[in-house]
């Protein structure tokens, strides 16, 4: 039995952006396995609770005129991996949703719940980064977009305003168009596993597979909030690939991630897997794309 | 919570085949809507969030913990408990009896979830390789068994369901 | 033979329909709910609780605060009572205290109409404390000035033995010897039974009935008679089935709370439920043991003199207290004898979560250290690690003066070459010398030793009744207890086996009700097979007994004629089949002339103790960078003696293993320093292995067939934990060169000493 004050139940978006409006206090409710345990936790007791659960025009991917890829914000992580659009275009996302928790938290998590809660350890936020995703909101004024750069505001805080909730996640056919790419979670255990820190990786290599055209390294638990290593991806581009370019990377990340001690893990842990992490994630990227490092 | 602020909601869905209507408290978890309304106590709490897997039930064929999951939420919706999987003179399915003959079960509080997810998977009709299987079996904690005779139970009915030969 | 088979456990098929009614199960759902509130601090005096705005609010019924509760003081510990004075467990606790000693000690305690007032209401009651110092560590809390948490007890120290042989001082001084010496940490972890403590209580007419979720329900009913002081006689207490206890739910929990606050309504129905995080931060723990251990050898391995101190963080309260480390502070001088040796253990209060007993009771700490220690010395002396146990582990026909324990076979080599030929454990060790690059292997082991049951240091008692059916089958009733492992299948097989009947003429009565089963003190030590089965065994040939007497009537052959076969009465010299037991039992009971009800009940004491044995080999992969290790094989080699249910037993063995996987990788309950909050104390942040966690588990045996056993078995409930966690540093060191001093060898402590060796 959970402590909610009131729990409205929507019917559509529009209705979902009116009981917002309504009740100002009232916290969206999307999948649950988040807020639930807020609740259960005391922290959200006698909470007031929009459920958007029930709105199944939110689920499911589809791929528009444009290339674009959109993702539905209640789409299930178990939904994500096993969709070919998914599996085509952008794998990595599929892989990065498959190692969220267990099937069970798979297939009730959404993607919009796990970036709306704005947390660094989300599994699909980094990946999310590495393919510049950008976030559909609707509120009472219609439909804004967001580059998800710009959505995370802070620790457990995102863009979103009154009357506002996340309605898709939109990735570009620039954004995935020649790109491969690989997510690495680190955690303490195998399954059922909160990230220690997690790296998404992805390349676009030249013709001749020799030079890197592109690269976007994004992090999960190396900040307050999901990054991207932009001056090591600034560095880099453009290079040859090589082993040194490799080892340049793994000691280049260390300017661009800020993680911190937690009892979870210490900063310099963090640091090490940071490292290591970029590195490896590279490697297999390049593998994927069907490049060669040697060495 | 005083009385008269408590909020109730009809819900109608299919349980073990069963269409059932019940009032239900908005507050209450698909735990306690199946333990408490139902009497389907084969629906365990062991964490009550989502942690342990004791609480699984398939909805519309999917393995959920049903402990974070809201029994409003459950209208309209299909679900299976491990009361379900009996036949109507005892029979058992395939996976319950391999659970029986692996020795995978000990103090028996997780089978229950196990089980249905071992439903959701084997009823996909898919040939899984041992680290597939371990993974989809990995959304629940079992402190008996080592997990070995559950892998086993599963993999040998995975075999026997799609008409192949047990690699040794 | 039915002793031997792998028959399927008795109770498979409702465990696997849902069937099976665990303690919640059975609660009626107009019970009321109790909820606990916890001190938000680690050491202080309550000052004042204020329940005014916590009594306003609709649906509570009741609240009681820690200056409501009589003053009767009481044990938990899941042991034989004591007629002793002396030998008694320590009386330290109260219902709710007014003095709290740990981070969400009990306080005070709400009963309501349903669990969300009763959350409300212990959210909405205030406590005022006069805050006072704490102490987490065990050797700080041991200092002079340290924090004291319990008056009787100076510097903390519960209990302090010490074990003396040779003369150590002496022996070192001579110059030939090489030195080792180390520490060795484990760490504080919780049982993770799936089901969490739950139990409920209320009058029925003027008998206190509890239903409750234990391991041990006799000694439930002596604790909750002493905690509320009332006679024992007037408590009932009913174990339903059990969702895993591990050591657990062999304390006495929340019944006696919970019986008091039925009482306190009038003997209404009052249901108390840990929640996981209760379960962790306010039920018991496995004792973090910190162990010394400096050994003196000579080049070729012999051990000249060894010294051992161990430091037992024994938490709040004494709960099982100073046995644990005792019993691991007994396998240092017979595991490796040793002509002078010197060896001392304390056990220490800190204001922590209580340790209590958790599968193997203290061996798999004793283990870790002794083991790790004896890899460190192959590693100073530049010894074979197989070679260095062969030479020195307990040989055949060692007898401990103590226990009068023997070890009757070669059990140590043939569990090493049964592990080894499984493993590959020659091949690979010598592949594995000298790797380099940032992914390397390496492969270990370990062996395990253990005492089956508690005599001689406590009573071994158990009792049986058996009652013949009139179609021939027998009821049989134990005090002890199944609680996952197999416990009534593997006595159902005895039974049957002895009396010579088909296994289903068998019935136990798989839950024990105090005031219907016969007195046993439960499930621990792994004692059950070994201990009640000498009861079962006793009462078997008893009824068998009574069935031959009995059937001369009907028969007329003397009953040394006769035997029971396969559920018939069967004349051995001809091999003639002269009645069914059913028959008999049909003639027997409707008897005109002299009817009679075929029962047997006997209480048989032990006073014999086995050893038990095996070993644990493992394979590892370490990933440098990474800082992680993956473990690729494993497997445990068990002499148990004989195999009651060979099936059974390899699943025990199975599941004793994960738990020391885990054990060695990734389990551990983190503090706050800063405030002594237990931080990690739930299933997502605690680091159970899951299904991904491990490879395949394989368990094998060397079935040495046990003297002094009425079945030829001994323990092994608890061993396979053991000796998993030293295999896996031994690995680890030959993999990397790096030797871990603690527990658990997770990618924080590996990253900690690749850095201390300069490996990254």
């Amino acid at each position: 039995m959970y402590d909610i004050k009131a729990l409205y139940e929507a019917t559509s978006v529009d209705h979902a952006v009116q009981l917002l409006l309504e009740h100002p206090q009232a916290l969206i409710i999307a999948g649950g396995s988040d807020v639930l345990i807020k609740i259960r936790e005391g922290s959200l007791a006698k909470v007031e609770l929009v459920s958007i659960y029930k709105l199944d025009a939110l689920r499911g991917i589809t791929k528009e005129a444009d290339g674009t890829i959109r993702i539905g914000s209640l789409t299930s992580f178990s939904h994500i991996h096993a969709d070919p659009y998914i599996q085509k275009h952008i794998d990595v996302l599929g892989d990065a949703v498959n190692m969220v928790g267990g099937p069970q938290i798979r297939a009730i998590g959404t993607i919009g719940g796990n970036t709306c809660n704005g947390v660094t350890s989300a599994d699909s936020a980094s990946t999310l980064f590495a393919y510049d995703a950008e976030i559909e909101i609707t509120g009472p004024e219609g439909v804004r977009i967001c580059p998800i750069s710009k959505f995370y505001l802070g620790v457990g805080k995102v863009d979103l305003r009154p009357g506002e909730l996340q309605t898709a996640i939109l990735i570009r056919k620039e954004s995935y168009t020649g790109y491969k790419g690989h997510y690495i979670k680190y955690g303490m255990r195998n399954a059922m596993e909160i990230a220690t820190t997690g790296c998404s990786v992805n390349v676009k290599l030249s013709q001749d597979k020799k030079t890197l055209k592109d690269i976007r390294i994004a992090y999960g638990v190396a900040a307050p909030i999901p990054i991207r290593a932009l001056k090591t991806e600034e560095a880099i581009r453009g290079r040859k690939l090589s082993a040194e370019v490799r080892e340049e990377i793994g000691r280049l990340v260390l300017e661009d991630v800020t993680p911190r001690n937690s009892w979870r893990a210490s900063r310099d842990l963090r640091l090490q897997l940071c490292s290591t992490l970029a590195m490896r994630a590279f490697e297999e990227a390049v593998k994927k794309a069907g490049g060669e490092i040697d060495g | 919570m005083a009385e008269e602020l408590r909020q109730y909601k009809q819900v109608t869905c299919t349980i073990n085949g069963k269409k059932r209507t019940t009032m239900v408290d908005v507050r209450a978890s698909l735990t306690d809507m199946l333990r408490n309304d139902y009497r389907l106590t084969s629906v365990k709490k062991g964490c009550e969030v989502g942690e342990c897997g004791a609480c699984t039930v398939l909805i519309d064929g999917e393995a959920f913990d049903s402990c974070i999951y809201l029994a409003v939420w459950a209208d309209g919706k299909e679900i299976i408990t491990l009361e379900g999987l009996e036949g109507p003179n005892g029979e058992l399915s395939d996976i319950q009896q391999a659970f029986i003959d692996e020795t995978a079960i000990q103090c028996g509080f997780c089978s229950p979830g196990f089980i249905l997810t071992a439903k959701e998977i084997l009823d996909s009709g898919v040939l899984y390789t041992d680290d597939e299987l371990r993974k989809l079996l990995s959304g629940h904690l079992c402190r008996c068994t080592g997990y070995e005779n559950i892998f086993q139970a599963v993999k040998k009915t995975m075999y026997k369901r799609l008409g192949k030969k047990l690699p040794t | 033979m039915i002793v031997g088979k792998s028959i399927p456990r008795i109770d498979a098929r409702d465990k696997a329909t849902g069937r099976t009614m665990y303690t919640d199960d059975l609660c009626d759902r107009r019970a009321l709910i109790a909820k606990i509130k916890h001190s938000t601090v680690a050491h202080a005096y309550v000052k004042s609780v204020d329940i005014s705005e916590a009594e306003k609010i609709p649906g509570v019924v009741k609240i009681v605060t820690c200056f409501d509760v009589p003053d009767f003081k009481f044990p938990t510990a899941g042991h034989p009572w004591s007629t002793d004075p002396h030998h008694q467990d320590v009386c330290d606790r109260v219902l709710l205290t007014k003095h709290v000693l740990y981070y969400g000690d009990d306080v005070a305690a709400v009963v309501a109409e349903d669990e969300i007032s009763a959350a409300d209401a212990v959210r909405a009651i205030k406590v005022e404390y006069e805050e006072l110092p704490f102490v987490l560590d065990v050797q700080e809390a041991m200092k002079d000035g340290a924090p004291q948490l319990h008056e009787a007890y100076p510097n903390n120290i519960l209990n302090h033995t010490s074990y003396r042989s040779g003369n150590y001082e002496e022996a070192i001084k001579d110059p030939g010897l090489i030195k080792v010496e180390g520490w060795y940490d484990t760490p504080t972890v919780q049982h993770c039974h799936i089901e969490n403590f739950v139990c409920f209580a209320s009058r029925e007419n003027e008998k206190l009935v509890v239903v409750t979720s234990t391991q041990i329900p006799h000694i439930v009913r002596r604790v909750v008679g002493q905690a509320l002081g009332i006679p024992w006689g007037r408590v009932r207490v009913i174990k339903p089935y059990v969702g895993g206890g591990f050591g657990n739910k062999q304390d006495v929990l929340y019944e006696p709370l919970c019986a008091f606050l039925s009482e306190s309504v009038g003997g209404r129905l009052v249901k108390l439920e840990c929640t996981r995080e209760e379960t962790f931060c306010n039920n018991r723990v496995r004792h973090a043991i910190r162990s010394h251990i400096t050994t003196y050898c000579r080049k070729d391995g012999t051990l000249v003199a060894r010294k051992l101190e161990c430091f037992s963080n024994q938490g709040a309260y004494a709960s099982h207290g100073h046995a644990i480390v005792a019993k691991g502070m007994g396998a240092f001088h017979q595991l490796y004898p040793c002509p002078n040796v010197e060896s001392d253990s304390w056990t220490v209060f800190t204001n922590r979560q209580v340790g209590g007993a958790m599968r193997s009771y203290g061996m798999a700490q004793a283990i870790f250290a002794v083991e790790s220690h004896s890899d460190d010395i192959c590693r100073a002396i530049g010894m074979d690690p197989m070679e260095f146990r062969r030479k020195n582990l307990m040989p055949k026909g060692y007898v401990d003066p103590f226990s009068k324990n023997e070890q009757y076979y070669d059990t140590f080599n043939q569990c090493f070459d049964k592990g080894a030929a499984y493993i590959g454990y020659n091949e690979k060790y010598k592949a594995y010398q000298n790797q380099s690059g940032p992914v390397r292997r390496g492969i270990g082991f370990a062996p395990l030793w253990y005492n089956t049951a508690v005599w001689p240091i406590a009573l071994e008692t158990a009792a049986c009744r058996m009652i013949l059916n009139q179609d021939g089958s027998v009821q049989m009733q134990v005090g002890d207890t199944e609680i996952g492992q197999g416990a009534d299948t593997a006595f159902s097989q005895m039974a049957a086996e002895t009396i010579g009947l088909p296994f289903d003429k068998i019935h136990i009565l798989s839950c024990q009700d105090t005031d219907v089963t016969p007195f046993g003190t439960g499930a621990y030590a792994s004692r059950q097979t070994y201990v009640t089965g000498m009861a079962v065994r006793d009462c078997a040939e008893r009824l068998k007994d009574k069935i031959l007497k009995t059937a001369y009537r009907y028969t007329r052959m003397q009953p040394y004629l006769m035997d029971i076969q396969d559920g018939n009465i069967v004349r051995v010299t001809d091999g003639r089949v002269l009645m069914s037991v059913g028959d008999l039992a049909m003639s027997a009971l409707y008897d005109l002339d002299n009817s009679i009800h075929i029962t047997a009940e006997t209480t048989t004491q032990t006073k014999s103790n086995a050893y038990s044995f095996g070993c644990c080999f493992a394979e590892v992969e370490v990933d440098i960078p990474l800082c992680r290790v993956r473990l690729l094989n494993i497997i445990n080699v068990h002499d148990c003696g004989r195999l009651i249910n060979p099936a059974l037993a390899a699943a025990q063995v199975e599941g004793g293993m994960s738990m020391g996987i885990g054990y060695a990788l990734s389990e551990k309950m983190i503090y706050d320093q800063k405030t002594g909050r237990l931080l990690n104390g739930n299933l997502l942040d605690y680091k159970l292995s899951t299904f991904m966690d491990h490879p395949h588990l394989e368990a094998q045996f060397v079935e040495n067939y046990e003297p002094t056993s009425a079945y030829g078995t001994k323990a092994l409930g608890e061993p396979p934990v053991v000796p998993v966690a030293p295999a896996i540093r031994a690995a680890i060191l030959q993999a990397t060169g790096v030797p871990m001093y603690e527990l658990p060898m997770d990618p924080h402590q590996l990253f900690r000493r690749f850095k201390e060796e300069h490996l990254i």
